[in-house]
C-alpha cells in the first residue's frame, strides 16, 4: 500500500453537439491522472478544467458507477466498456494504462442508437424491444404463494444468469451487424426458463424480435463479440436458445391462430 | 402552523390495515380512466406504483430525469429483501418482523406503519416471484433465504448479490406491459423542477426535458413522489450520481413538511475513500457480515503490518466482544459508530487510518474457497476491480460511508403528505424506519408502498375529487411555477463565476460530514450553520456553469441539484440541533451513556420532526407529531 504514483495521458474523443450534426475526434491531455481513479473519474477533472477555460465539458452518460445501472456506454480504445473482461466503462480504472498513453474514446455506435451528444446516445430501442413482450403478465395482487411452484435450483441459477443483463447496449456496440440478439436473447430466455414464464413465451418470443427487427438492428452471424463485450458476461448460449424459442414459436403460431401456451421445456 | 394528521385507524394493531382497506372509499371502475395520476420516478416505489394503478385502470404519466426507467438506484441493492414468510422454521412472523423494525429504528418509526409493512412483506414474495424475479432456490427448488443485520431468524430474500436489479427489473417489467399497452404514458429525461398546488391541492408538476431544456406544464389529480433520498447531499455517498432530492425539495418549497431530515444512515461496510478526484463510494453488502469478521490491530502500532503477520491474539475483533449475541450482525447504526470509535483511538488499517478489516479467512477454512465464491464472488470482484486486492488472499478493508436516508417528506398512514393529493413514497418519505433503517428493508418498504399500499390508499383521496375537475394545466398557478423553474435556470447560466458546481458540492459535503454525519454537537452543528449559508452564497456568486439552457447539460443539472442540496444541508443540521437527544443514527456527542451508547430522550423527543417552509431567508417552522407505542415496549437497544 505504498502512494500511488500519477501519470499522463491524452485522451482523444467524439465531440459532437446533436442528433444528426457531423462530429470530430478532439485531443485532450489529461494530466496527474491517479491509477486509482475511475476512467469516468478522469473524465469529471479533465471536464472540469474544460469548463474552467471556458470550453463546453464533454458529455457522457453515467449514474450508478458500480456497473449495475447501464447508463455508462463509452468505447474505449475501440473496445466497447474498454480494455477489461466483464465490467462496465464506469468499472475501468486507470490503472489499466501507462503514462504517455492516447487513448480513443467514441460513443456505443449503431443505427439504432443514435447520437444526442458527443457519447450520449439514445438508446430508448431497448425500452420499446421490452415494452412489446418483455414481460411476465401478473397483476398485482392476483399472485399465488411463492412456494407454490418450485423451480430447480439449476433452472433458476441459468434463469439468474441470463436475467444479470443490465441494458447498456455493448452487445449492439460490439458486433459488426448491431445486432441486438444478446439483449433479447437474455430476456427470452430468463423468462422462458421459468414456470412462470410459459403461458406467454411464445408470444414474448414472436413480439420481442420482431420489434427488434423494426428498430433497425442487424441480424446475427455468430460471431461472439456481444458475450465478450458484455459487463455481465451473458452467454451466447442463450442466442441459440433464443433461435430454437423462436422456431418453435413461428411453427406452432403458423398452425393454430392464436399463440400457443408452451409447457415445455 | 400545518396540519399534521397522522390518520391511524382505529382499533388493534393487527386490525387496522385490513379494516382500513374494507373501510376505505373507493373509486367506480369505469371512472378510474378519468383521473389521471402523475408519479414521478421509476424505482423500486415508483415502477411498482405506475404499474399498479394502470392496471386498476388511472390514466397514469410517469416521469424519469433518466434515459430510461431501467435505471434508478433501487437497482444497486446487492443484498436482499426482508419478508416475514418464516420458510425456515425459525420462529419468524408478523409481529417479530414489525418488532425488530421498530427496535432497529430505535422507536423512532410509526408503529401502524411498520405493521403494515411487515403484514404486506409476504404478499411481496408472491408478487415478484409470479413476475419471474429469479430468486435464490434450495436444492428441492424452494426459495432459500439468509440473515441480515438487526435480527436473529433468516427472512431474507435474495438474489445473488443483485437482489435489487432483480427486483427493479420486475417492476420494470410490468411498467413495460403497461406503457405497451398504453396504460402509462412514459416521459424520460425529464426533470421535475416544481409542484404545482392549486387551492391547496397537488394538481400538478413542472418538468423540465434534459436533452432540449423544454419546461412542460402537467395537470393531474393527483401526484406521487418517488423520487428516492437524498444522501448524495454528502456528495460522497452509495447513491448514484444522478441521486437528487429536487422533486422532494420543490414540494416542501412548496408547502410538504420535511420530516427528520438529520436521519441518515451511514453504512458500515463500504470500500474507503482514496483521493480527492473520487466522485462516489461504493457498498460491499451487509450480507457479507454473515461470513466476515471485522476486526483491528490491538494496538495502534500494527496498524499498517500486514494483516497475515498480526497473530489472533493481538487482534480485537471489536464487534464480536461489544455485541457477543449479534457479533458481526449489529444494525447498521451500531457498526458505524463502533468502527469509528476504533479508527479514532488511531487502530484503523489503511494508508488514511479510515478503515477497519472485513476478514474472510475463517469462512474460507469453513466452507472453501468456492463456498465462498457462490454467496459473495460478484461482491469480491467488484472489491478487486476497485481496490486492486484479492479478498480471498487479504481481508477486504472497510469504512461506513452515507447510503440512505431515512427521512423525508412527511406522510400520513396513507402515504399523502400534509398538502392533499400528494403522495409520496419509498425512501423519499419518512415512514417506516425510524432512526436507523436494518438491511434488507428498503427494498421491502419501496414495493410495499407501490404495489400494496397505495393502490389502495390513493381511492380515499380520488373519491372526494370530482371526476374530471383536475385544472387546467394553462391555469395561473402553472404559469407561475413554470416561471420560476426557468428563472433558476436562467439564474444559474448567468453567474459565469470561476468554480465549477463539483468544488460547491465537495465543500458541502465537507461540512455535513464532519458535523452532521457519525457524530454530532452542538458546537459542530453551529458552526456548519454558519459555514452552509455562507458557501451558498459564494456558489450564487461564484459558481461556474457553463452552456446553455436548450440542450443537453449535464453542468446545469448538476447544479440545479446542488442549489438545492445547499439549501436541504442546512436544515438538516437545523434538525440535528433541535433533537437534543441521540437515536438510532442520530448520535449527539452530549447525550449518550458512559459505553458510548445512544441516549435517547423519550420524555422530550419521541415524536417526528417536521419542517414547514417559512419563506426565503426565513427560519422553517419546526411542527411535531408524537410518536406512541402500544405494541412493542420502549426499551434501550441492547444488541449485546
Amino acid at each position: 500500500m505504498t502512494t500511488p504514483k500519477t501519470f499522463n495521458v491524452t485522451v482523444r474523443v467524439w465531440r459532437q453537439v446533436g442528433p444528426g450534426r457531423e462530429g470530430r475526434f478532439v485531443e485532450y491531455p489529461a494530466r496527474g491522472v491517479n491509477p486509482d481513479m475511475s476512467f469516468l473519474e478522469m473524465l469529471d477533472v479533465l471536464n472540469d478544467e474544460l469548463a474552467a477555460r471556458g470550453e463546453e465539458p464533454i458529455a457522457f452518460s453515467h449514474d450508478c458507477r458500480e456497473g449495475i445501472c447501464g447508463t455508462c456506454s463509452l468505447v474505449i480504445n475501440g473496445k466497447p466498456h474498454g480494455p477489461n473482461h466483464g465490467v462496465a466503462s464506469c468499472q475501468t480504472y486507470m490503472r489499466s494504462f501507462r503514462d504517455g498513453d492516447r487513448i480513443v474514446v467514441e460513443p456505443f455506435r449503431a443505427r439504432a442508437f443514435p447520437v444526442i451528444k458527443d457519447l450520449v446516445t439514445d438508446r430508448s430501442a431497448f425500452d420499446t424491444i421490452q415494452q412489446a413482450g418483455g414481460f411476465i403478465t401478473a397483476r398485482t395482487g392476483s399472485a399465488p404463494e411463492a412456494n407454490a411452484a418450485p423451480v430447480p435450483k439449476h433452472v433458476a441459477d441459468l434463469a439468474m444468469d441470463a436475467a444479470q443483463c443490465i441494458g447498456c447496449g455493448a452487445c449492439v456496440a460490439a458486433c459488426k451487424n448491431s445486432s441486438a440478439m444478446l439483449f433479447v436473447a437474455s430476456k427470452v430466455s430468463h423468462l422462458g426458463l421459468l414456470p412462470q414464464g410459459q403461458p406467454e413465451r411464445d408470444s414474448r418470443v414472436l413480439a420481442m424480435v420482431s420489434t427488434m427487427d423494426g428498430l433497425g438492428f442487424g441480424g446475427c452471424t455468430n460471431q461472439y463479440e456481444c458475450s465478450a463485450a458484455c459487463p455481465k458476461l451473458i452467454s451466447h448460449d442463450f442466442i441459440a436458445r433464443l433461435n430454437r424459442d423462436y422456431t418453435k414459436a413461428v411453427f406452432r403460431s403458423a398452425f393454430k391462430p392464436e399463440p400457443a401456451g408452451g409447457g415445455e421445456t | 402552523m400545518a396540519l399534521l394528521e397522522s390518520r391511524i385507524p382505529p382499533g388493534a394493531l393487527a386490525d387496522k390495515w385490513r379494516r382500513h382497506k374494507a373501510d376505505m372509499r373507493l373509486v367506480n371502475p369505469a371512472n378510474k380512466r378519468k383521473y389521471e395520476v402523475v408519479v414521478v420516478g421509476a424505482g423500486l416505489a415508483g415502477a411498482s406504483a405506475a404499474a399498479s394503478l394502470s392496471e386498476l385502470g388511472y390514466a397514469v404519466s410517469c416521469f424519469v430525469f433518466h434515459d430510461s426507467p431501467r435505471r434508478a438506484h433501487s437497482i444497486a441493492a446487492q443484498g436482499g429483501i426482508n419478508a416475514a414468510k418464516n420458510y425456515p422454521n425459525d420462529g419468524d412472523s408478523v409481529h417479530r418482523l414489525f418488532n425488530d423494525t421498530v427496535k432497529g429504528g430505535d422507536y423512532r418509526s410509526r408503529e401502524a406503519n411498520v405493521h403494515r409493512l411487515a403484514e404486506v412483506s409476504g404478499d411481496i414474495i408472491d408478487q415478484c416471484v409470479a413476475q419471474g424475479v429469479p430468486f435464490a432456490r434450495e436444492y428441492g427448488g424452494l426459495l432459500a433465504n439468509r440473515s441480515f443485520g438487526g435480527a436473529q431468524v433468516s427472512r431474507t430474500f435474495y438474489a445473488r448479490g443483485q437482489t435489487g436489479q432483480q427486483l427493479l427489473l420486475g417492476a420494470y417489467s410490468a411498467l413495460s406491459r403497461a406503457i405497451g399497452s398504453g396504460g402509462v404514458k412514459l416521459h424520460t429525461q425529464s426533470e421535475m423542477l416544481d409542484l404545482v398546488v392549486v387551492d391547496g391541492h397537488a394538481k400538478g408538476i413542472v418538468a423540465r426535458n434534459l436533452l432540449t431544456g423544454e419546461v412542460t406544464r402537467h395537470s393531474a389529480d393527483a401526484v406521487v413522489l418517488a423520487t428516492g433520498g437524498y444522501g448524495n447531499v454528502f456528495n460522497l455517498s452509495t447513491y448514484a450520481r444522478g441521486s437528487n432530492a429536487t422533486a422532494i425539495w420543490r414540494a416542501y418549497k412548496r408547502g410538504a413538511c420535511f420530516a427528520n431530515p438529520c436521519f441518515t444512515q451511514i453504512h458500515p461496510t463500504c470500500i474507503p475513500v482514496t483521493g480527492d478526484y473520487q466522485s462516489k463510494l461504493t457498498l460491499m453488502s451487509e450480507s457479507l457480515r454473515n461470513d466476515g469478521r471485522i476486526w483491528v490491530p490491538l494496538r495502534k502500532e500494527d496498524r499498517l503490518k500486514p494483516a497475515a503477520s498480526i497473530p489472533e491474539a493481538d487482534r480485537d475483533y471489536y464487534l464480536e466482544r461489544i455485541y457477543p449475541s449479534f457479533g458481526n450482525l449489529c444494525p447498521r447504526d451500531v457498526a458505524s459508530r463502533a468502527a469509528k470509535r476504533v479508527c479514532d483511538e488511531g487502530r484503523g488499517v489503511g494508508e488514511t487510518g479510515l478503515g477497519v478489516y472485513l476478514d474472510f479467512s475463517e469462512a474460507i477454512g469453513r466452507l472453501g474457497e468456492a463456498g465462498v465464491r457462490e454467496r459473495y464472488g460478484n461482491l469480491f470482484d467488484i472489491y478487486h476491480e476497485i481496490t486492486n486486492e484479492d479478498a480471498y488472499r487479504v481481508p477486504m478493508r472497510i469504512f461506513p460511508a452515507v447510503h440512505y436516508t431515512m427521512g423525508g417528506l412527511w406522510v400520513d398512514y396513507n402515504l399523502m403528505s400534509n398538502v392533499p393529493g400528494l403522495f409520496v413514497l419509498g425512501e423519499a418519505n419518512f415512514s417506516d424506519h425510524g432512526a436507523n433503517r436494518l438491511g434488507a428493508s428498503a427494498l421491502m418498504q419501496g414495493l410495499a408502498d407501490g404495489y400494496f399500499v397505495l393502490p389502495y390508499t390513493i381511492s380515499g383521496y380520488l373519491a372526494s375529487q370530482k371526476p374530471g375537475s383536475r385544472p387546467p394545466a394553462d391555469g395561473p398557478e402553472f404559469m407561475q411555477a413554470e416561471a420560476a423553474v426557468g428563472a433558476v435556470t436562467r439564474r444559474l447560466l448567468s453567474v459565469r463565476g470561476t468554480r465549477p458546481v463539483s468544488y460547491f458540492h465537495k465543500r458541502l459535503g465537507h461540512i455535513l460530514w464532519q458535523h452532521c454525519g457519525m457524530a454530532r454537537n452542538r458546537a459542530g452543528l453551529e458552526k456548519a450553520l454558519q459555514e452552509i449559508p455562507a458557501l451558498r452564497e459564494e456558489f450564487w456568486a461564484g459558481g461556474l456553469v457553463p452552456g446553455t439552457g436548450d440542450s443537453l447539460n449535464q453542468s446545469l443539472e448538476r447544479a440545479v441539484r446542488v442549489a438545492d442540496f445547499l439549501e436541504l444541508g442546512e436544515l438538516m443540521c437545523r434538525d440535528a440541533l433541535a433533537r437534543e437527544e441521540s437515536c438510532g443514527c442520530h448520535f449527539r456527542e452530549e447525550h449518550q451513556y458512559p459505553d458510548g451508547e445512544c441516549k435517547r430522550d423519550d420524555v422530550n423527543f419521541a415524536h417526528v420532526a417536521a419542517w414547514e417552509y417559512a419563506g426565503e431567508g426565513d427560519v422553517p417552522v419546526r411542527n411535531t407529531e408524537p410518536l406512541t407505542y402500544e405494541a412493542v415496549k420502549m426499551s434501550v437497544r441492547n444488541y449485546k
